[in-house]
């Protein structure tokens, strides 16, 4: 980043991950897997009301490809959960997952033949939001939550 | 016509071939075997007086452990029709008694082409075959799903995974945990 020549190397190495880390943590382009009417409630996060844009992350995107939050949002049958996990796999590091409400964490009351029982079952879940469906407030304190991470972890843990 | 009349009518025509017949709160249905269906579904649908056009529903019954020793029903699956006539408005109902699972009953896709999936939603919850269907597969379950779901001795608390990628994904072959 140019900084090489100015600061001493051991320095500069904790400074980058707090550079990119600052610049990840308020660009987070969010991926919505909306199945069910939690993806109804994240309509309000991204609406004027709650306003999700406040904390940055106000850019949908409907390809993974160019999205680093994922946010599952509804029932996951098992028929789906390997879309979902294409989805995943398609999105470029570094990534995130909320799994927004209590079908996508746990199933919900749907404990029958055809629902994932979380899809933690299938792909890797940073922060789980309560709630059936969840409050907007909830989904911005999961983006927050997700922000508190993305500050503690380092740049060369991703590929 | 009312409904007591399109059943009058069925009895008239297929006499004892008729099980069994009820109305509840003006709903009427008829009950019959395997053998008489396509017959009987396809007078409803030609017959000028009746002319059910629509099929508008096939779903499946499973009366295991259903009743008591009154009960006389002695066949454990019901396949139950409900047709419709958008010309003349008025529904009857047709059930099939299928005595178990190795009875295979008569596809109907040729009179109405929902039947065919109708028929394998049939088949993928409760394990009934159809006889001349052209493609009876899975359609809400997926394809390694063993059993039948609505089936009454379904264990309630047994969990499928689907292990293989589904044919719905025709990118590269996802690696699956």
């Amino acid at each position: 980043m140019g900084l090489e020549s100015s600061v001493n190397q051991p320095f500069l190495a904790t400074r980058l991950d707090e550079v990119i880390n600052w610049g990840r943590k308020y660009s987070m382009w969010p991926m919505p897997f909306g199945t069910a009417c939690c993806a109804i409630e994240f309509m309000g996060v991204v609406s004027g009301r709650f306003d999700v844009s406040r904390f940055g992350a106000e850019l949908v995107r409907f390809s993974p490809r160019q999205a680093d939050l994922l946010l599952v949002m509804g029932t996951i049958t098992q028929k789906q959960a390997p879309v979902l996990k294409q989805i995943y796999d398609q999105m470029p590091d570094p990534k995130w997952v909320v799994s927004m409400g209590a079908c996508a964490s746990s199933g919900g009351f749907y404990d029958n033949y055809s629902v994932v029982q979380g899809i933690d079952e299938i792909i890797p879940v940073d922060v789980y939001v309560a709630g059936c469906p969840p409050r907007p407030e909830n989904v911005l304190g999961a983006i927050v939550k997700i922000m508190e991470k993305i500050s503690t972890e380092k740049a060369a843990d991703w590929r | 016509m009312n409904e007591s009349d399109i059943l009058a009518r069925v009895k008239e025509r297929f006499g004892a071939r008729v099980l069994a017949e009820y109305t509840f709160r003006g709903q009427t249905a008829v009950t019959i075997a395997p053998e008489t269906l396509r017959e009987l579904l396809l007078f409803l649908r030609d017959d000028q007086e009746t002319q059910m056009d629509w099929l508008m529903d096939v779903g499946g019954v499973d009366y295991l452990g259903y009743g008591s020793d009154e009960d006389e029903r002695d066949w454990r699956f019901e396949v139950a029709y409900q047709l419709y006539s958008m010309g003349k408005n008025h529904r009857f109902r047709v059930k099939v008694a299928v005595r178990d699972e190795t009875v295979e009953i008569p596809s109907v896709w040729d009179l109405w082409a929902i039947a065919n999936w109708e028929e394998r939603e049939v088949w993928d919850m409760f394990g009934i075959r159809f006889t001349g269907h052209p493609n009876l597969r899975r359609i809400l379950c997926h394809d390694e799903f063993v059993g039948h779901a609505l089936r009454k001795d379904y264990p309630i608390n047994k969990r499928q995974k689907l292990s293989q990628p589904s044919e719905m994904i025709l990118c590269e072959k996802v690696e699956w945990a």
